[in-house]
């Protein structure tokens, strides 16, 4: 039973429990006469048709903001529902040896097509509850998952692992502890850390790339992202409390950042767009997964003819390239 | 710029670059007149006498913010200062747009700021050694970092690399500039990635965090420094106040996120007060360059 809709789906969700009830009265008038049994089989097809054609409208034409809406849909599948149906052999490993374990980044030892992986990702709690007595604190990592993250990577190096993220966080905490514990050096440290690994690093957004609490996990050989996922500098909102003074338009904000999986692709950052199944990832997770295995299993197979040394390098160009500017040469001319 | 006596000697580099010196506008509104109110102490003093001791408060100390040129002059060994990159330029690449058109502000911070962008690089010589250096100028934009800034940071790195000398960045930064969306995120990666290299070569990179730096670019190169140092002070962290503010909806504690709050969490080396600098860059270039 789906407890939450996206004003945008109600529509759609409408459409589809007068289908519900069409077929369970279907079934219910199965062994009537042929007639009346062939009627109702014909205004099936026709609801049927509707339905897709209603969706194939709602979803050919999303604002942006509307993807924002899809990426944090409650339902959406997170981390470990991938880590669940991509990986055999799930071994999760916690903590910063210095500190405590980050429950809002996961991480651990698995098996992808019988191969041995490092996964790591942020890890939303599927409620309020649960983001508290879970302490997923909506997938905001602190310092301490930031260097669980980093211990894992080193590990992941050592042993010749590839290394699979998933990224998903509104951003990295706010917070008093996160900033007495050293939050900007913590992400930092991530960054030149995962710029240098001789192993094949693939990470893929799945919901939210929130600035540099994604990142963090995002310096990678390859960035995926599915379809109604985003990933910017800053949050919509966040965006929109600084430049119009106002969190409530983000959806502008979304629009002026330009922040969906399309227009990062179209920017040339990212280097595939994932499928979600057809109204986004939460109306059929394992056919969104089963895009994912495919996505991963082409990206790793092309980074598998690399040397570490080609690996390093690799990732040093890909981002090297990345910012548009004009050089107008001379550099003391005035 | 204003002329201190002790750093003119600058201008033979500083002649060559000829650009407006306008004062940034808060800083124009504190300087009018021979009298300043210092933020400190909130006592009267003398403008001169706040010129003579590198934009610091005479009575208290308080440490005011210092253009970038002068910035340069103060660490380095007179008239050795060459720029490098001056002519990058940002291509607008989302054509953003808020109240005003992301090209017409960074024109209008070019005016005010009279530098051309957030970021200025070059090399020199501290104490007789080669340096890659670069500073930010936070009265263009808030110090913000898009693909000019972060291009820049990224080749003060790789110049280091390719002389194989030490390397010296000041940062004065909100973070990331937003107007680049996307593009700003990744530099963090691009000059993290740049400064990774740069191990390679066994010379040290000094990080100095000025007033203020926050955001992707404390979140990046400023905390990677082999030596982070800080002047007194200084605002230096992931979220900004406001923000961890309203997230909290509390108020923060006196002294939270600054430089002597860093220090005692163990997050900078060392409080270098900005009339020490000189010495303290040469003394650490000496003893690990
Ligand atoms: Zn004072």
């Amino acid at each position: 039973m789906r407890t939450f809709a996206l004003d945008f789906e109600k529509p759609l969700l409408e459409l589809e429990e007068k289908l519900a009830q069409l077929r369970r009265s279907a079934a219910h008038h199965a062994h009537d006469g042929d007639g009346e049994h062939a009627a109702l089989e014909t205004e099936l097809h026709r609801f049927e048709r509707r339905c897709s054609k209603l969706q194939q409208e709602i979803f050919a034409n999303l604002s942006r903001w509307q993807v924002v809406q899809l990426s944090r849909h409650p339902s959406r599948p997170y981390t470990l529902d991938y880590v669940d149906r991509l990986f055999t052999d799930w071994f999760e490993l916690h903590g910063d040896r210095s500190f405590a374990d980050d429950h809002a980044l996961v991480g651990g030892f698995c098996r992808f097509d019988g191969q041995p992986v490092l996964v790591l990702g942020q890890q939303k709690g599927r409620s309020a509850k649960e983001n508290h007595t879970k302490r997923r604190n909506f997938g905001m990592p602190r310092p301490e998952g930031y260097r669980k993250a980093l211990r894992l990577m080193k590990l992941a190096e050592r042993f010749n692992r590839p290394v699979i993220c998933f990224i998903d966080t509104p951003g990295a905490y706010p917070g008093i502890d996160a900033e007495e514990r050293g939050q900007a050096e913590a992400i930092a440290v991530c960054l030149e850390t995962m710029a240098g690994l001789r192993v094949p690093c693939v990470s893929v957004v799945i919901g939210e790339g929130g600035s540099g609490g994604a990142l963090a996990i995002g310096v990678a050989n390859r960035i995926l992202m599915l379809q109604y996922s985003w990933y910017s500098v800053i949050s919509p909102e966040a965006c929109a409390a600084i430049l119009y003074r106002d969190a409530s338009k983000g959806q502008k904000a979304a629009e002026a950042l330009k922040v969906t999986a399309r227009d990062a692709f179209e920017f040339g950052v990212v280097d595939e767009l994932v499928d979600e199944a057809p109204g986004g990832a939460h109306r059929d997770p394992a056919l969104t997964a089963e895009n994912v295995r495919a996505a991963l299993r082409r990206q790793l197979a092309a980074l598998s003819h690399l040397t570490p040394e080609q690996l390093v390098e690799d990732r040093y160009q890909k981002f090297r390239k990345l910012g548009p500017i004009i050089d107008a040469g001379a550099p003391l001319a005035t | 710029m204003t002329g201190d006596p002790k750093t003119s000697g600058v201008a033979a580099w500083y002649q060559k670059v000829p650009s407006r010196k306008l004062p940034t506008p808060d800083k124009r509104a504190r300087m009018e007149g021979l009298w300043i109110k210092c933020d400190g102490c909130e006592e009267i003093v003398f403008k001169g006498d706040v010129e003579k001791a590198l934009s610091c408060c005479p009575k208290c100390d308080h440490h005011f913010p210092m253009g970038v040129r002068q910035r340069l002059s103060l660490v380095l060994d007179e008239g050795t200062f060459v720029e490098m990159d001056r002519g990058l330029e940002s291509t607008d690449p989302l054509n953003f747009t808020d109240s005003k058109k992301y090209k017409d502000r960074l024109k209008a911070s070019a005016r005010t700021s009279g530098e051309h962008e957030a970021f200025l690089s070059g090399t020199g010589k501290i104490g007789g050694r080669d340096v890659s250096i670069g500073a930010f100028h936070f009265g263009f934009l808030g110090g913000s970092m898009g693909a000019v800034v972060g291009e820049k940071v990224t080749r003060v790195f790789e110049r280091a690399t390719e002389l194989r000398v030490p390397a010296i960045v000041f940062s004065a930064s909100g973070g990331a500039r937003m107007q680049e969306a996307i593009f700003s995120l990744m530099q963090m990666a691009k000059s993290s990635a740049a400064l990774a290299r740069f191990r390679a070569v066994k010379q040290p990179y000094i990080s100095v965090l000025l007033d203020p730096t926050t955001g992707g670019v404390a979140a990046s190169f400023s905390f990677l420094g082999d030596v982070i140092l800080a002047e007194p002070k200084a605002l230096i962290g992931f979220a900004g106040p406001r923000v961890i503010e309203q997230t909290l909806r509390q108020k923060l504690p006196e002294g939270f996120q600054r430089s002597e709050f860093l220090l005692e969490h163990g997050m900078v080396d060392a409080i270098v007060p900005r009339k020490e600098l000189r010495a303290k860059l040469a003394q650490l270039v000496e003893l690990l360059g």
